[in-house]
């Protein structure tokens, strides 16, 4: 049993980390702008198509087009919340969640229009170059997206920490009037939140690519898993979101084992309602960075 | 009529009512005065529902009221205001008084009815078909106690309904409280305007920082050195004699 | 009390003209469109009992819809069950898992952007099981032997379907507008305005929230049936898929949430769009969704109370915002 167990337990590590990647991102906008963003996993999926496609026209390898495709995102990030979802809400709440919506519902279909349902991977010379950790043996790619993505949630940390960007998105966060008045422009200090999450799916999707497919509809179950993530690990925190992304990793994969493929993703929705049930505010105290 | 016994409301370190207690008697009006952030609205919350007390005990007609949600107390026959008003702002006038007029109208025709009536009775009457969003700040104020007065309350917690209004308006309505007191309505209420509260209430509470400091009529009060150092603080007592006379020309 | 203003009055004709449409123009693919677009309608109609009225934006109303539509397909497969038996079982389900969800979420607290990712992942917890599982014909869902007739309650031909659908509709509509007038309707949008300032009056919104959670799990319930009944099959994605959701909010968001007939005019105006694009570039998948979330943005953006909120100009030059103001929760 044991056998099965840690094998599923890392590999479940790995998977957790990407989790963490992309919820770290929606975190982020949720605990600066207070919107949840329907539209992230959309984001995520065209990230993946955006990959896919360097991949086969220009023979780029997934981890080179990384910074490419972080970089395009980032900016796409940026003008979504600066000319769309903050002009056509009227800044109301629940006006946000729904222009969220519209953009998963329009980039989802788009990609169905344009890319048909079929699903597709990449094929990279190493994607069966296993690792062996103690008694498993892991992919790869795995072990790269698992130590990248922590890399580059400790690049956030540095980055809300350390620079001028961080301490006005961290002033945003907490009282946006007051940073108003102390001269930050709240208007582009949200749209690079938004740029800078949707970068983090950028990442997460270069590093899944190599032991993943990709098909219009991957966006939504990523969506969800990275909705609970962040509810689990507190809206807003970015810490929180990091453990839970691995610890849902870690439940989807010994309930797959268990429970079986379908089966297994049940964990992680019984997590993500008995969290909004009995802890809303997440298992950790809730806080930005 | 309404007893609270030593409530207190602490919020981490912060104790916001310190073992208060209070009596009402039916058919009076009742002021609860005190300088800001001495805890009033926080009393009135803790009576109606909106909070729940550490400690002590709120008993309106014999019912113990600690502890029980807004919705049931108000079924009692206890309603409050909000100091910042909350207006159905999407509704009319006619239809935010109608809201509250439903507690004992089943029928919609009985309660749009009695939601005319209530409009007249706070001299709303040619405002019914306006949408709640477009009124004044009087208004506004108006609307808030109509809406809670058409629950057909036997005590009607009112929290600064005269803020923020300029003196012919508040001059407008204290005959208006005084008349739904005479229909057979108790009432409690908040007040900053002093002159309000001395023409209106037969007796007062001073709440300071947390604690009931004084009690007795308003004119005693303001004489009571207690309440102006604790209180008014120095020269106080002058404007409000001033006001006094102010009150006594308006009465 | 004016209940209708000139512009309700020029919609509901236009929806009258709409609804006797299929008889003055009979084709089959016309009528098909028609059972669809009124069927959903029906759906729009619960989602607005809750989204509109009560102001709980569900993110999951396939939940309530496929319980009906699984319940009424159980009960007549599994237990050989009177169709129209299992029709009224189909309806209670859906309004049973509607009151579930509601009490559960409610209970704890949960609104805005809090309440719709949870009846989401209602919705989600549904699919999955009801594809796992042989009950519910795992993934191969589940189907209705093909028996047409009254009895049975199945049709032998589109019109039959479409007569069903309208009666539906006009019955959901009575319901609806019934709550709407009624001391109940006038609770559930006191508490959609402000839910404190109903508890100062005596409104017990948690109580009102699930009796709104409740019809509209009903009414979706019902929607449910009738697809059964006209398609004879279901399964998990039809069911409990997210485009079930999201086409339950879109009509009421772009028709305007909290009215009557808003539902219905932004089903209809939505599924004409989709239909004019399907046409237009030949049945390619996706691209007409591509055009509903294009809808969706435009009305956000320029009509915040939808169409209906632009019929209310006619009357008065600045309409009441009856859009469902969801207050976020913290």
């Amino acid at each position: 049993m044991l056998g099965l167990v840690v094998p599923a337990i890392l590999s479940g590590l790995t998977t957790g980390a990407v989790y963490a990647l992309v919820a770290l991102g929606l975190t982020l906008i949720y605990g600066v702008l207070h919107i949840i963003n329907f539209a992230h996993g959309s984001l995520l999926m065209a990230a993946l198509y955006v990959a896919l496609v360097l991949n086969m026209r220009l023979g780029l390898d997934p981890y080179v087009a990384l910074p490419i495709v972080v970089a395009v995102f980032f900016c796409a990030g940026y003008l979504l919340q600066r000319f769309v979802v903050d002009t056509f809400s009227h800044g109301r709440d629940a006006n946000i969640l729904l222009v969220t919506l519209a953009l998963s519902i329009i980039i989802d279909n788009g990609a169905l229009y344009l890319f048909t349902s079929n699903t597709r991977t990449v094929d990279v010379p190493y994607a069966f170059d296993m690792i062996e950790v103690g008694p498993a043996f892991i992919p790869l790619p795995k072990v790269v997206a698992f130590v990248a993505a922590l890399v580059i949630a400790g690049l956030l940390w540095l980055v809300m920490r350390h620079t001028r960007l961080g301490a006005a998105i961290r002033a945003v966060a907490i009282e946006k009037r007051g940073a108003e008045l102390m001269g930050i422009d709240v208007k582009h200090t949200y749209a690079m939140c938004f740029g800078i999450g949707t970068a983090c799916v950028a990442a997460a999707a270069c590093l899944l690519l190599p032991t993943f497919y990709v098909t219009p509809q991957v966006g939504y179950a990523f969506v969800l898993v990275a909705f609970t993530t962040v509810v689990l690990g507190g809206m807003g925190s970015l810490g929180g979101a990091l453990v839970a992304g691995l610890l849902l990793g870690v439940v989807e994969a010994l309930c797959g084992l268990f429970l079986g493929e379908t089966l297994g993703q049940i964990g992680i929705f019984a997590a993500f309602i008995l969290t909004l049930l009995f802890r809303p505010a997440g298992l950790f105290a809730p806080k930005v960075a | 009529m309404l007893t609270a016994s030593g409530v207190t409301k602490r919020f981490g370190g912060l104790v916001a009512v310190n073992d208060a207690s209070l009596h009402v008697k039916e058919g009076s009006i009742v002021a609860l005065i005190g300088p800001n952030g001495a805890g009033k609205t926080t009393m009135f919350a803790l009576v109606a529902g909106f909070l729940k007390p550490n400690a002590g005990t709120v008993t309106f007609r014999g019912t113990r009221l600690d502890g029980m949600a807004p919705h049931r107390i108000c079924r009692l026959g206890l309603t409050r205001t909000f100091q910042i008003v909350q207006p159905f702002a999407g509704l009319s006038v006619r239809e935010n008084i109608a809201c509250g007029a439903h507690l004992h109208h089943a029928g919609r025709k009985d309660a749009l009815a009695r939601a005319a009536e209530i409009a007249a009775q706070v001299g709303m009457e040619r405002m019914l078909d306006q949408p709640a969003q477009d009124l004044t700040v009087a208004g506004r104020k108006r609307l808030e106690l109509a809406r809670a007065l058409a629950t057909e309350p036997k005590l009607l917690l009112l929290d600064e309904v005269m803020a923020g209004l300029i003196p012919s308006e508040v001059a407008q309505i204290i005959p208006t409280i005084r008349r739904i007191r005479d229909s057979g309505v108790t009432i409690l209420l908040i007040e900053h305007v002093m002159q309000a509260v001395m023409s209106l209430s037969e007796e007062a509470y001073v709440l300071n920082q947390g604690r009931i400091i004084a009690h007795g009529t308003p004119q005693a009060l303001v004489r009571d050195p207690t309440v102006i150092e604790a209180y008014l603080g120095h020269g106080a007592a002058e404007r409000l004699h001033a006001s006094e006379a102010g009150a006594a020309l308006h009465a | 009390m004016k209940r209708f203003g000139p512009g309700e009055s020029v919609a509901a004709i236009l929806l009258a003209l709409a609804a006797l449409s299929p008889f003055v123009l009979p084709s089959q693919a016309w009528i098909g469109f028609a059972v669809n677009a009124v069927l959903i309608s029906v759906l729009a109609i619960a989602w607005n009992v809750t989204g509109g009225f009560c102001g709980q934006m569900s993110f999951g109303h396939a939940a309530l819809y496929g319980t009906g539509a699984y319940a009424a397909a159980m009960l007549q497969i599994r237990l050989g069950l009177n169709p129209y038996l299992a029709a009224a079982s189909g309806v209670a389900a859906g309004a049973a898992m509607g009151g579930l969800i509601g009490a559960l979420a409610f209970r704890y607290g949960l609104r805005g952007s809090y309440f719709a990712l949870v009846t989401l992942a209602f919705a989600e917890v549904l699919r999955i099981l009801a594809s796992s599982f042989e009950i519910t014909g795992a993934g191969s869902g589940l189907t209705l032997p093909f028996k047409p007739g009254l009895a049975d309650l199945q049709f032998p031909d589109r019109y039959a379907a479409y007569l069903f659908v309208l009666a539906l509709c006009i019955a959901a509509l009575a319901v609806s507008a019934a709550v709407k007038g009624s001391r109940l309707g006038s609770n559930m949008i006191a508490v959609r305005e402000n839910e404190e300032a109903a508890g100062a009056i005596g409104i017990d919104a948690f109580r009102v929230k699930v009796i709104a959670m409740t019809i509209s799990g009903a009414i979706a319930g019902a929607a449910g049936v009738a697809y059964l009944q006209i398609q004879l099959f279901v399964d998990a994605p039809i069911a409990y898929g997210s485009l079930i959701s999201v086409e339950a909010l879109l009509g009421p968001i772009i028709g305007g949430a909290g009215t009557l007939l808003g539902p219905i005019i932004g089903t209809i105006v939505l599924h004409i769009v989709g239909e004019v694009v399907k046409n237009g570039v030949g049945g390619a998948p996706g691209l007409n969704l591509v055009f509903y979330g294009i809808v969706l943005l435009l009305i956000l953006r320029f009509l915040p109370n939808g169409l209906m909120g632009l019929a209310g100009r006619l009357r008065r030059p600045a309409p009441a915002a009856a859009a469902a103001r969801t207050a976020e929760a913290r």
